[in-house]
């Protein structure tokens, strides 16, 4: 019952700012259902995998998706991913969770300016 | 310019995806923007820029054993079917006080990881 609601809460504020669920999902899963930080981002990206899959075809349908761009972003943030997430076993968990509270606070500064 | 830009974006946003477990569509976005795409088409190729990026995370995360399969599938089809609700809402409301107050929520959330982080280890 807790998933479908961080689901639900996930997906609207990703339609509401562009962001992807995962900036949603993970706090969530830390605070409500305590999970480790390990456990809790790589269930996202497995979330966020079917978000995405949805979120394509609506775009796709109205024409506002340009494969080569895509590849272009893409193809680099797929290498990279898995290198990060070799480096994250590495880390104590503790580490992962403060740089990514480090990286919403990145964020709110950014969408507050932007 | 702006090519190697997008890769160097493209390559931060798998980066953050791997450590903490967000898309990269918060630096998808922005990078193709900067290749000139409007908003609408940066979000509809941001999503698909996702997808690799996350069925690689996903299968890497897996081998090391920390994806709960079933709570990822409950999640992401909630989001799924939320998200189209909130284009209907976004499109309704004012854009710039709805990303302020989310940017608030955001430090809220990450005082609140601190926090908790902090408590645990002593």
């Amino acid at each position: 019952m807790r998933l479908v609601l961080i689901g639900l809460t996930a997906g609207f504020f990703s339609a509401l700012f562009g962001v992807g669920g995962g900036i949603v999902i993970v706090p969530l899963l830390l605070l409500l259902c305590a999970w480790d930080a390990r456990t809790a981002a790589a269930t996202s990206l497995s979330a966020i995998g079917l978000t995405a899959v949805s979120g394509v075809i609506a775009y796709a349908i109205h024409g506002d998706v340009r494969v080569g761009y895509a590849a272009l972003v893409g193809l680099p943030a797929a290498v990279s991913v898995a290198g990060a997430t070799a480096l994250q076993q590495r880390l104590h968990t503790r580490t992962i969770e403060l740089l990514f509270a480090a990286f919403l606070v990145g964020i709110a500064v950014w969408l507050f300016v932007r | 310019m702006t090519y190697a830009l997008a890769v160097v974006l493209g390559l931060a946003a798998g980066v953050v995806a791997g450590m903490f477990g967000v898309g990269g569509g918060i630096l998808f976005v922005p990078a193709l923007v900067a290749l000139g795409l409007d908003h609408h088409a940066a979000i509809g190729t941001s999503l698909l820029a996702i997808i690799p990026t996350v069925f690689v995370g996903t299968w890497r995360q897996s081998r090391y054993g920390n994806v709960r399969w079933r709570a990822g599938v409950v999640i992401g089809v909630a989001a799924a079917a939320a998200a189209q609700g909130g284009v209907a809402v976004a499109i309704a409301l004012s854009d710039a006080t709805l990303r302020r107050l989310f940017a608030g929520l955001l430090v809220l959330v990450a005082a609140q990881i601190a926090w908790r982080t902090r408590a645990q280890d002593s």
